[in-house]
């Protein structure tokens, strides 16, 4: 087992988890800090070198480097807890890893002298175990397993201020929304494993392994395209798809670094992580799914994107930016065929989540050290920051361009791969991959203008550049940033693990490109002349602008849903059924027991020779009993 | 009989000359010095138990009349372990002003005990059962009143010797039916046919068998007895007798008993469901938690039962599986019980009001230890549970089944009652902080990793089976 090292890369965020959690108040300073940065160090490095070891192996059959039986319940049906390595989950682990590492870093500059130090490094430990664990899960169950754990964790670092009440609102819209949509995802796994009798991915994803006999449909749809709809209904809650994208903006409430690790660069491509590890099981089964992901995707990218123009707190500017990028990698999942050049949307989604990662923590990170000086989200109370901040203006510019697809930065690459697999099949997706291009361009550096050029405001005290702790992590993600388009990701992934050459298609990068100038332009002279231009445009636009700027009033239909409808309508004669009927019911059972048990006390009484009696009756009550029924 | 026949019985000679060795040592302590047999007698029973872990042959020796295989050296194993963690947990209370000076006694006592628990296990013969059945029962009975100011003590001494003595009597009337209708001791000889002098025959014998395990109606022994003894003497009798007791019905069911099998599963449904239910249903009332913890404990008689019925060595797997996840959990109780009456004094419900507050780490130890008794996921008593019922499952058993599913509702119930006293439930004058000694300390902590940890790492059960279905 050369592999057998992977599973210290997931046991190391657990043990600094479990000596935080356990030694909670006990450590002094910054030794929690240092233990769960270490961890995750130790991590990085097991991964890279897996990376490494697994790559450079012309081989890209799936690995089992770890597995033992948790739970049997048939010869083919048992859940297994393991690490499974094939080309995605290590490249996940290393973009896993790796953003941790640097997320954790910072952590010790952005989180000092805040109440809870080391319950906000046990948390974030034990989000990198389960992220971690999921990645690399042999199966589906263990998979759902870890996908609840990264759940929860996200849950508790979302409402780390729990004495905000904002954050608390947050926190539980979050888990229950995300918990909503693994409802699915359970169902689809217990379908799934029905028609199937195996959770295991090794046995699900072989192309030619399965066949499934059953003719069972619903709705014109059969049974495993139904699976597969849940299935995707919990990785759309987890990564913010529309209808179930309400409460990742929310999510901000959380601590800034937080936001970079799990709602942009980790936890949030979950989904599309899911969707690429069924990924044969919905292309050979269930196209009507695919077509679906491809939908939802196409329909948030540009859902989100319009919104993200015209919000005013960074943070969330920035969260609507990673559902419409996330929205971009469905939609690249979704349009995607098996093997060869027809794959190219399965290599191009993962290779923009890969670059993606770099560029949005960046960003996260950069807003996280603009908050940092500055104490407010709100962007309208910021300005002219490029003189407070030079180093975090020009690491924040790269990551516009490259989330912007400004050539040579990573994102540019990425980008072209979906668009140029867009541009292959569907017409439409490809004119709205554009459309979307060209705002991303615009909402970025209207951010980038208002932010670091704009009028100079009136700040409390003077804002500073952000210490070296936070600005050195934030260096190697811009490095990424520029970087990461270079590598030959197709060489590395492809849907059938065949070597797949990723060209740039000139057609497709040169629309790109102009239309995402044209995006920067705009907002150029819209936020950096001072001009009055985006006022007339507001006015023009009206309730068009009014309805982006309330998020398309997404939340306010759940709110009617939910309280008006499934709360008053439905809610309330099952709590009457509930409390009248069910409970009555219980209530009686209760007395019964309760009577019986009084009335039966007196054979306890003490007194051996009437047990003796009793005992001897016992003997023979049976004996006789079995008499009759032998007669 | 060779050295390597004699040396197949290497368990009870372990035990035997931990016996003799703790005599001599006894003679050689001054009256100061007493309280050292405790230390010594732990070492020794740690060497045993692990020496009982040692690879070793399968076979039978003194021409048939012991017989040993894997798999009575695993229940033989599991007994040891639950008698380690009595002995760690005896220590603070043999330390007191009426024991230090017969300390030797008591674990003299259950030493011999469990050298009878083991003869039992591996008898090939039903006298050679009969003589393990007595060695066991014998001493615990001096043990239980042990004692000596106290009356209840006395009374449960008494009233135990009492019920064994008739429970004897019906079992070896069951012996001498059965040997006068086959005409053989032997377990490889005897064969049975289904004849009415055997199916009466074999009930004398199980309602004696019964009797050890508290199987409904023969447990009325039980509350008192459990009351008035040491506590450390009820965990023994809860746990080491009734488990040892446990192991030999369904080894005796399986193999000697396989052509009664229609009579049998009859006997054990309706036994099942009357000890389930009875159980049950005292426990609900109980303010004395020794007495409690009794009744809590016919019930999980009735819930082994369940394992028994179907037959198989999967079954059989189950119950051993069940037994020792069991023994954590209600040595945890125990251990949890002696220690607070050992420092307060205390043993009724309302005394562990507010308890939390207090000793947060007994609370939470005791919480574990009910959870697992009660089968709340993950912990380890869920799993004993989970399989029980799919072993009754699988035999086809489903009203059975349904009424144990029913069972164990009510049994969470009165095991949260305890809980709520601890956690919830306010007190003018809680049980005040204290810090329990070493061993006792040492004892609760292997019972919560084994309560987690069994739970977790499916392999033990994977392994139960294995040596099930290959030994049967």
């Amino acid at each position: 087992m050369e592999y057998q090292y992977t599973l210290w890369i997931v046991a190391l965020p657990l043990l600094a988890f479990l000596i935080n959690g356990l030694g909670s108040g006990r450590l002094p300073g910054k030794v929690s800090g240092w233990i769960a940065t270490i961890a995750i160090g130790g991590s990085t490095f097991l991964s890279y070198q897996t990376a490494f070891q697994y790559f450079s192996s012309p081989s890209r059959e799936k690995v089992i480097a770890f597995k033992t039986t948790w739970l049997r319940f048939n010869e083919t049906l048992h859940i297994d807890m393991g690490i499974l390595l094939d080309p995605i989950s290590v490249m996940m682990l290393v973009v896993i890893t790796t953003i941790s590492l640097m997320v954790f870093i910072y952590s010790q500059g952005y989180m000092k002298n805040e109440n809870g130090y080391d319950r906000y490094f046990a948390f974030l430990s034990l989000f990198s175990f389960s992220m971690l664990g999921l990645v690399v899960a042999t199966n589906l169950f263990q998979m759902y397993m870890f996908w609840e754990l990264v759940g929860i964790s996200s849950y508790l670092l979302i409402g780390f201020y729990y004495d905000k009440p904002s954050a608390v609102a947050a926190s539980k819209k979050a888990f229950i929304v995300t918990r909503f949509a693994d409802l699915g995802f359970l169902i689809g796994i217990l379908m799934v494993s029905y028609y199937t009798g195996t959770f295991d991915f090794d046995i699900l994803t072989n192309p030619d392994g399965l066949n499934f006999s059953t003719t069972a449909s619903f709705l014109g749809l059969s049974s495993i395209t139904w699976a597969l709809l849940l299935i995707f209904m919990g990785g759309a809650g987890k990564s913010a798809m529309f209808p179930l994208h309400v409460w990742l903006p929310d999510a901000m409430e959380g601590p800034t670094p937080v936001s970079a690790l799990i709602h942009a660069a980790t936890m949030v491509v979950a989904g599309v992580f899911l969707v690429a590890r069924l990924f044969p099981l919905y292309y050979a089964f269930a196209p009507t799914a695919l077509e679906v992901v491809a939908f939802i995707g196409a329909f948030t990218t540009l859902f989100a994107a319009i919104i993200a123009c015209t919000q005013f707190d960074i943070k969330r500017v920035l969260a609507f930016s990673t559902m419409s990028q996330i929205g971009y990698m469905m939609l690249a999942l979704g349009v995607s065929g098996y093997g060869g050049e027809e794959g190219l949307g399965y290599t191009a989604s993962l290779f923009h989540l890969f670059t993606h990662a770099f560029f949005k923590a960046l960003l996260f990170l950069g807003a996280g050290a603009i908050i940092h000086a500055v104490h407010t989200n709100d962007i309208r109370e910021m300005g002219s920051l490029r003189k407070h901040q030079p180093v975090t203006h020009i690491l924040f510019l790269i990551a516009c361009l490259a989330i912007a697809g400004i050539p040579p930065f990573s994102g540019f690459f990425s980008k072209d791969e979906i668009l140029a697999a867009t541009f292959a099949t569907h017409p439409i997706y490809f004119g709205i991959a554009v459309i979307v291009a060209g705002l991303t361009a615009f909402y970025m550096f209207r951010l980038y203008f208002i932010v670091f050029w704009g009028k100079e405001k009136k700040y409390e005290h003077a804002p500073h550049e952000a210490p070296t702790v936070m600005l050195i992590p934030m260096i190697v993600l811009a490095i990424g940033s520029a970087l990461a388009g270079f590598i030959p990701f197709g060489h590395y992934i492809s849907s059938d693990g065949q070597s797949l050459t990723l060209h740039i298609n000139w057609l497709v990068a040169i629309t790109s490109v102009v239309i995402a100038l044209a995006g920067i332009g705009v907002a150029w002279t819209f936020y950096k002349t001072g001009s009055d231009a985006s006022q007339k445009v507001i006015k023009a636009l009206g309730s068009v602008y009014t309805s982006a700027f309330n998020k398309f009033y997404i939340d306010e239909i759940y709110i009617l849903i939910t309280k008006g409808v499934i709360f008053r309508l439905i809610a309330k004669p099952i709590a009457w059924f509930d409390r009248n009927v069910i409970d009555a019911f219980m209530n009686l059972l209760a007395a019964i027991t309760n009577w019986v048990s009084s009335q039966i006390k007196e054979f306890q009484s003490g007194q051996v020779q009437k047990y003796a009696f009793i005992f001897i009756s016992g003997v023979l009550i049976i004996v006789l009993s079995l008499i009759y029924a032998t007669q | 009989m060779t050295v390597q026949e004699l040396l197949l019985m290497r368990h009870e000679w372990a035990l035997i000359a931990g016996v003799l060795i703790l005599l001599v040592l006894e003679l050689n302590f001054s009256e100061e010095q007493k309280s050292k047999s405790i230390i010594s007698a732990v070492v020794i029973f740690t060497i045993i138990t692990l020496l009982g872990f040692l690879p070793a042959e399968s076979g039978s020796t003194f021409g048939g009349m012991y017989v040993t295989d894997p798999v009575r050296l695993l229940m033989k194993n599991i007994l040891n372990l639950g008698v380690l963690i009595i002995f760690l947990q005896a220590g603070s209370w043999l330390q007191t002003k009426n024991n230090y000076n017969r300390v030797t006694e008591f674990y003299l006592l259950m030493l011999s005990s469990v050298i009878g628990a083991n003869f039992m296990i591996s008898a090939g013969h039903f006298l050679m059962f009969y003589l393990g059945l007595e060695l066991l029962t014998i001493p615990i009975t001096a043990a239980a009143s042990y004692d000596q100011y106290k009356s209840k003590s006395a009374e449960a001494g008494i009233k135990l010797i009492l019920s064994s003595a008739f429970s004897s009597a019906i079992l070896l009337f069951g012996l001498s039916m059965l040997y006068g209708s086959t005409g053989e001791m032997y377990f490889s000889e005897v064969r049975f046919s289904n004849d009415l002098i055997q199916v009466l025959g074999f009930v004398f014998f199980f309602s004696g068998l019964g009797f050890k395990i508290s199987i409904v109606p023969f447990h009325l022994w039980t509350a008192d007895v459990y009351e008035g003894s040491p506590t450390n003497v009820t965990s023994y009798l809860s746990v080491v007798s009734k488990g040892a007791a446990i192991f030999v019905l369904v080894l005796l069911l399986i193999n000697l008993f396989e052509p009664l099998r229609l009579v049998w599963q009859q006997v054990i449904y309706g036994t099942a469901i009357f000890t389930m239910t009875i159980g049950n249903l005292f426990a609900i009332r109980q303010q004395n938690l020794k007495r409690f913890l009794a009744f809590s404990s016919i019930a999980q008689a009735g819930f082994i039962l369940l394992g028994v019925i179907g037959g198989s060595a999967l079954g059989m797997a189950t119950v051993i599986y069940f037994v020792l996840v069991y023994v954590f959990s209600n040595l945890a109780a125990f251990g949890v019980v002696i220690a607070i009456e050992q420092y307060a004094g205390k043993v009724n419900m309302a005394d562990y009001n507010g308890l939390y507050k207090t000793n947060p780490r007994l609370s939470l130890v005791m919480m574990l230890a009910l959870f697992s008794l009660a089968g709340i996921p993950p912990l380890a008593g869920f799993f004993g549970k989970f399989f029980l019922f799919t072993a009754v499952a699988a035999s086809g058993f489903y009203i059975l089944l349904f009424i144990a599913v029913l069972n164990a509702v009510i049994s969470l119930y009165y095991y949260l009652l305890v809980v709520k006293a601890m956690f919830i439930s306010k007190s003018e004058s809680p049980v005040p902080y204290f810090q329990s000694d070493y061993p006792t300390r040492i004892a609760l902590s292997a019972c919560v990793i084994g309560i987690i940890v069994i739970g977790f790492y499916s392999p033990v059960f994977e392994y139960i089976k294995q040596l099930c279905l290959i030994s049967f």
